[in-house]
C-alpha cells in the first residue's frame, strides 16, 4: 500500500530554486571547484547530484565530477536489515584521494546514512574533505551530524515520512509529507 | 522481493523471482570485489562455517573470499581433521560448532541430502556448496549471471550442457534455473551417462553432440566425474572424448556469438580441447570471478531476518 500523502511542502520550482541556492553555495564556500567532485547516495540523492553538477557547470562553464553510492552494505544495521529492492552498484569515475567532497542527499533524519556513506567514502580514499548538502533536513538526529547545505528545514513528527519524489525515479519532481504505513 | 528463506539447499525451491534476486544483488557485489579496498562491514561479526567432507578448491575458497568481503569470521572444518573420523555423527560436530554460536553453515558432502538434513537441525543458516549428484546451488547460481551478464537475458536462449549428466549436481542447478528463467536446455550425453526420465525436467535429450550444439547461444561442457562412476559406462576416455569432446571444429555448429562454460575443474583434452577453453567464446574465468559475487550475495540475503522499509 503506497503511503497517504499528507502535503506537499516542495513542489518542482520549489526544490529547483533550492538546488540552484546550493550549487551556488557550494561554490561560494569552496571558492570555485577546484578539486571538487559530488558523490550522491542512492537512491534519490544520486539524482540531486547529477542536477547539481549540472547547475555548477551552467554557472561556471566547467563540469564538476560526480558519482553514485549505494549505502546498503554499510548500514548499521546492514546484518538484521534487508531491503525489498537489490541494492545497486556504486558508481565513483573518480579518484576520491584528495577530492573534496560534496556529498549529496534527499532527506537529512536520522545521520545514520551520512555515517555509512561517510565509512564507504573512506575506504574508497582518502578525501581533502567531505562537506553535505541535503535537499530537506526533517530534525531527529541520532548522530553527530550536520548538514553543510540545506534546502529546506521541514519540521516533522517521528511518526511521518518525509519523501522526496524526483522525475527519474518517481515520474515528478516534489517534496511531501506521508502517513507512516501500518506496521512500521 | 524479499527473501523468506533461512537456508539456500537447492534451485529447484526458489521461484523465477527469488533467483533473479540473488543475481541483482549479485551485481551490486560485484562492484565491491573492483576496488582497491575489497571489503564491505555488512556481515560484520558473523561467522560462517565451512564445512567440506568433498575435496574442493575453488568453491571452499571462493565461499571463503565471499565471507571475507563482507567482513565476516570463518572457520575451515575439514572431515579428516574433525572429530568425524573419531567417530561423532555429522550431527553431534553440527551441535557443537551451534553451541559456539554460529551463524551460517557452507556444507559439502558426498551424499545427496546431507545439507537438507543439517538445515533441518540447526538454527544456521545453511547454504549447499554442493551435495553428492544433487544439486551445487550457488554454481548454478553463478552460471545464470554469467549468462545474464554476457547475454543480457536468459529467456528464450538455447543452453546445451554436454557431459556427464547421472553424476552432475552442477548440471541439475543448472537444469532446474535456466528452464525457470525460460531457457531451453538441451542435454547431450552417452545413454549411459544420462538419467531415465531426465526428459520430465522439462528438458530435450540428444545424444549426437553436433545436433545438440547446432544453433546453441550456450555451451556448457561437464567434467568427467571419474570418481563417481562405478561401472564402466563408456568404453575408453579416448572414445568419449572424440564422441562428445567440444573443440573449435565442432563448437563451428553453436551460433557465431556462443559463449563456452565449465565448472572446473577441467579435464582438458576430454571434454573440451585446450583451444575451446581457452578461446575467445570461454567464460570460463568469468563464471570464477562472479562465483565471488553470487555468495557474497547468497550469504548477506540469508542472514538477518527482517525486511523493514528503510529510514
Amino acid at each position: 500500500m503506497p503511503p497517504k500523502i499528507k502535503a506537499v511542502i516542495m513542489e518542482s520550482r520549489d526544490m529547483d530554486r533550492a538546488l540552484t541556492r546550493i550549487a551556488h553555495e557550494i561554490l561560494e564556500r569552496n571558492k570555485g571547484l577546484q578539486d571538487l567532485a559530488l558523490v550522491g547516495i542512492k537512491m534519490r540523492g544520486d539524482v540531486l547530484a547529477e542536477r547539481l553538477a549540472l547547475k555548477i557547470k551552467n554557472i561556471e562553464g566547467t563540469a564538476v565530477p560526480f558519482g553514485a553510492m549505494d549505502i546498503t552494505f554499510y548500514r548499521d544495521d546492514a546484518g538484521t536489515h534487508k531491503p525489498d529492492k537489490a541494492p545497486s552498484p556504486t558508481v565513483l569515475p573518480f579518484d576520491i584521494n584528495n577530492k573534496r567532497i560534496v556529498l549529496v542527499d534527499d532527506v537529512l533524519y536520522t545521520g545514520r546514512s551520512a555515517r555509512a556513506a561517510i565509512d564507504q567514502i573512506i575506504d574508497f580514499g582518502r578525501p581533502t574533505f567531505i562537506q553535505y548538502a541535503v535537499l530537506v533536513d526533517r530534525g531527529h538526529r541520532e548522530f553527530p551530524i550536520h548538514a553543510d547545505y540545506v534546502g529546506k528545514n521541514i519540521p516533522s513528527a517521528a511518526k511521518e515520512q518525509v519523501l522526496v519524489h524526483v522525475k527519474e525515479n518517481d515520474g515528478k519532481d516534489e517534496v511531501v509529507i506521508a502517513e507512516t504505513e501500518e506496521g512500521q | 522481493m524479499s527473501w523468506k528463506s533461512k537456508d539456500l539447499l537447492t534451485l529447484e525451491e526458489l521461484s523465477a523471482g527469488e533467483i533473479a534476486h540473488v543475481l541483482d544483488t549479485a551485481s551490486s557485489f560485484k562492484e565491491v570485489s573492483t576496488r582497491s579496498v575489497k571489503k564491505v562491514p555488512a556481515l560484520r561479526g558473523r561467522t560462517v562455517v565451512l564445512f567440506f567432507h568433498e575435496p574442493s578448491t575453488r568453491t571452499r575458497i571462493s565461499f571463503e573470499l565471499a565471507a571475507k568481503r563482507l567482513s565476516a569470521d570463518i572457520l575451515n572444518v575439514q572431515a579428516a581433521s574433525s572429530s568425524l573420523v573419531k567417530g561423532e555423527t555429522l550431527i553431534d560436530t553440527l551441535k557443537t560448532l551451534e553451541s559456539m554460536t554460529i551463524d551460517a553453515l557452507v556444507v559439502r558432502h558426498k551424499s545427496s541430502g546431507v545439507p537438507q538434513m543439517l538445515a533441518s537441525v540447526t538454527k544456521a543458516s545453511v547454504i549447499n556448496a554442493g551435495d553428492g549428484s544433487h544439486e551445487h546451488p550457488t554454481q548454478g547460481l553463478l552460471d545464470l549471471f554469467t549468462i545474464r551478464e554476457r547475454k543480457g537475458k536468459i529467456e528464450g536462449l538455447t543452453v546445451t550442457i554436454v557431459g556427464d549428466i547421472t553424476h552432475s549436481r552442477v548440471a541439475r542447478s543448472n537444469i532446474y534455473g535456466l528452464t525457470k528463467l525460460g531457457a531451453r536446455v538441451r542435454l547431450c550425453a552417452p545413454p549411459t551417462l544420462l538419467p531415465v526420465g531426465i526428459e520430465k525436467m522439462g528438458v530435450e535429450v540428444y545424444h549426437d553432440l553436433d545436433k545438440a550444439l547446432e544453433g546453441a547461444d550456450v555451451v556448457y561442457v561437464l567434467r568427467l566425474q571419474l570418481e563417481r562412476q562405478k561401472n564402466n559406462l563408456f568404453p575408453t576416455i579416448r572414445e568419449y572424448s572424440m564422441t562428445f569432446g567440444v573443440n573449435n571444429e565442432r563448437l563451428k555448429r553453436a551460433r557465431k556469438d556462443a559463449i563456452v562454460m565449465h565448472p572446473g575443474p577441467m579435464n582438458r583434452g576430454v571434454e573440451i580441447s585446450s583451444g575451446v577453453a581457452d578461446g575467445s567464446q570461454s567464460v570460463i574465468d568469468d563464471q570464477v570471478t562472479n562465483g565471488v559475487a553470487v555468495r557474497m550475495a547468497v550469504l548477506y540475503l540469508l542472514q538477518g531476518e527482517t525486511n523493514e522499509k528503510p529510514s
